[in-house]
């Protein structure tokens, strides 16, 4: 279950809860990431929680989603566990995806989450194809992609929005536009101030939208699964947003400043304001607040035990899940680099 | 026959530098030779994901060195226009995994537009990319694709395994007239070796070196089982004198230097990274079956992975990678 009544107070603080829990799950993955518990490459997504929450907290059960390399927050918000998607991080049997993924690949099929797809501008053609299938069957779900800001410079992105729009697919393309790609700035890529503005090219509606507030960001996709459902096409929207880490963990980001981010966190933070904004309407007290943090913290203190005591994959299963019906090489190969015995010369 | 370890054994003088920074020096010189070379990738003036070209925009300046936004397919094609149109473009596609995005360029613009138009071109263009496991970056960045890219008519493959190899053959590719794809196994960036410092220094696309003798078993390995090689042939020694060859360049491949090898030890193995069937093993054990099965006393043996994607958990990562041990049970199954 993902949607969120926003027009309601307690929509707004499950939105909260939401937010917190995916800032919580990243601050943990940063620091066990830090300690060396989790291999691989991880991207984060704090600061850019209001997109995913808002998105997500707009679609129903049903609704599919394709998300990106920094999928972290996007899959809380679809609903996924934050104790197998950890395991997942940590390569563990009982992780989403059982060992083989990691952070880059995650999946949930269940919970509409189709994949987090990190490469770049894959996420589009991917939910796109899902828009196909919906509308064939005259389906009453939609499917939406996260598409970075640096992905849309890819031409696979384009041919989807091309597409969508031709065919009038119930697709939703949600353009997360956090200013930077790796290391280069959104204006070294781009000649273009709002990406929303490539919608003009395809015929539809193209939608900016302030990524630091979660409502807005809630409307903006809402009214756009609504065109959809409608046969009305696609909806790009441009949610402008900023991450706080780097560009994966362990990046010196040579290319900005502190202030830069610093300023960020102060100013526009999304869920500081956000809990704000609901502490000046009277829906939630300091404490309540402090109480929903903690909750969060709990989630994740579980979620972390839970992700270190469980079982490492069993070695059998690197071999399993490359095709349906399996093929006698993989076991042939396998057996041939592992033979001691016997020489050749015995045959 | 000048192969075996002339790079090395010569009286030029040499520095002990990182694979990475034989690269680096690669591109440094050439840049510096040539103002129609130029270097231009995804973060590239950052020095690109592995610090590769770190320092290169600092030096030659943004006419030279390039950011594109993430558009592989365009910086492929653009690199056959700049190419053909007298430029001398180095283009980088960090993970090698992501050529499928711009694979259309390299099949059929890069390596057929000379032919196509009766040579009326020529494309001097050089594609780096990454390949290569052991990170935990999982199936979508850790795949080792050179056979594809190897298949394809018209283009030329490289897969260095030394610092040596690796500076001398970024220097020819990008002296090369031909489009080069420039193998980087990601896991050897650190790894350390002798390098001749002269400008001059360059080693022939297309030559193989033999860099340990041995009269029992020929080991013909590549990027990062080449070092895994080196290690079991000395393991090995007093027990099986087992001969090392870097092919250093996948296509065209010196299939010369290891059939003579061969002929002299009776015995093969073939150990690359990428998966097993229909890949670089079998283009090795075909030519050797071709021209040379009468001087085969043991059946070719394969080290690879056996056909699956890279799975992301480290344990799991292990159980598909091939090792030295994997290398040391063909060479036994066969000695
Ligand atoms: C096809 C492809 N090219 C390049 C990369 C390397 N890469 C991974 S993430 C990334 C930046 C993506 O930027 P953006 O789409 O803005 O997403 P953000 O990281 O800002 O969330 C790049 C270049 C890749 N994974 N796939």
């Amino acid at each position: 279950m993902t949607f969120l009544n926003i027009d309601s107070p307690e929509g707004r603080q499950e939105a909260l809860e939401k937010m917190l829990l995916a800032r919580a799950f990243e601050d943990t993955v940063q620091d066990q990431f830090a300690d060396g518990e989790i291999p691989g490459f991880v991207h984060l997504s704090q600061g850019q929680e209001a997109v995913a929450v808002g998105t997500c907290g707009a679609l129903r059960e049903g609704d599919y989603i394709t998300s990106t390399h920094r999928a972290h927050g996007h899959s809380i918000a679809k609903g996924l566990e934050p104790d197998r998607l950890l395991a997942e991080l940590y390569g563990k049997e009982p992780g989403q995806c059982r060992g083989k993924g990691g952070s880059m690949h995650v999946a949930d099929l269940d919970q509409g989450m189709l994949g987090a797809q990190p490469i770049v501008g894959a996420s589009a053609p991917l939910a796109m194809g899902a828009g196909i299938t919906a509308q064939y069957g005259n389906e009453d779900w939609i499917s939406l992609a996260f598409i970075g800001d640096g992905a849309v410079a890819e031409g696979q992105v384009h041919e989807s929005f091309n597409l969508a729009a031709t065919w009038g697919l119930p697709v939703v393309f949600v353009i997360e536009n956090n200013l930077y790609s790796e290391g280069m700035v959104f204006d070294e890529q781009h000649n273009i101030e709002d990406l929303a503005d490539m919608s003009a090219s395809y015929g539809v509606p193209g939608v900016v939208v302030d990524g630091q507030d979660v409502e807005a960001v809630h409307e903006a996709v809402s009214e756009a699964r609504q065109r959809a459902l409608e046969d009305e096409g696609p909806t790009i929207i441009e949610a402008k947003t900023y991450r706080y880490r780097g560009h994966f963990e362990g990046d010196q980001q040579p290319y900005r400043s502190d202030e830069e981010i610093e300023e960020w966190r102060d100013e526009r933070d999304p869920i500081s304001n956000f809990a704000r904004k609901l502490i000046e309407a009277g829906e939630l007290t300091e404490s309540g607040l402090e109480e929903l943090r903690e909750t969060a913290e709990a989630k994740m203190a579980d979620a972390l035990e839970f992700a270190r005591k469980a079982d490492e994959a069993d070695a059998d299963e690197a071999y399993e899940d490359v095709f349906v019906e399996t093929v006698p090489e993989i076991e042939q190969h396998r057996e041939r680099l592992a033979r001691e015995q016997p020489h050749w010369g015995e045959y | 026959m000048s192969k075996t370890g002339a790079t090395t054994e010569s009286t030029e003088s040499t520095e002990t530098i990182t694979f990475r920074e034989a690269i680096r020096e690669g591109l440094r010189e050439e840049m510096k030779n040539d103002d129609a070379v130029m270097l231009y990738g995804q973060d590239e003036e950052d020095g690109e994901s592995f610090e590769v070209t770190a320092g290169l925009y600092e030096e030659f300046g943004g006419r030279r060195v390039r950011n594109t936004p993430i558009s592989e397919a365009a910086q492929v094609g653009g690199a056959v226009g700049a190419a053909a149109t007298g430029l001398r473009p180095v283009v980088e596609l960090s993970f090698s995994d992501f050529i499928g995005v711009c694979f259309d360029q390299i099949m059929n613009q890069a390596g057929k537009t000379r032919y196509m138009f009766g040579g009326a071109s020529e494309v001097p263009l050089v594609l780096r990319a990454t390949e290569g496991a052991g990170l935990s970056a999982a199936a979508q960045h850790s795949g080792t694709v050179h056979t594809l890219v190897s298949h394809l008519p018209g283009i030329k493959t490289v897969a260095p395994s030394t610092p040596t190899a690796a500076k001398g053959l970024i220097k020819s590719s990008i002296r090369s007239p031909d489009p080069v794809v420039f193998f980087e196994n990601k896991t050897i960036y650190d790894e350390r070796g002798e390098v001749p410092t002269s400008d001059d220094h360059t080693i022939p696309i297309g030559e193989a070196s033999i860099e340990h003798l041995g009269e029992d078993v020929t080991v013909v390995a590549t990027q990062r089982l080449f070092s895994e090689a080196m290690s079991v042939a000395q393991d090995l020694e007093g027990d099986v004198s087992v001969e090392v060859i870097d092919p250093r360049t996948l296509y065209p491949l010196d299939a010369e230097t290891i059939i003579e090898s061969v002929a002299k030890t009776g015995r093969l193995v073939i150990a690359d990274e990428s998966p097993m069937s229909y890949g670089f093993h079998a283009e090795v054990s075909s030519r050797v079956v071709e021209d040379g099965f009468f001087t085969l006393d043991a059946p070719p043996q394969r080290v690879g992975v056996p056909d699956t994607p890279i799975p992301f958990a480290p344990g799991l990562e292990k159980e598909v990678l091939p090792n030295g041990a994997d290398i040391k049970r063909a060479i036994r199954r066969v000695e």
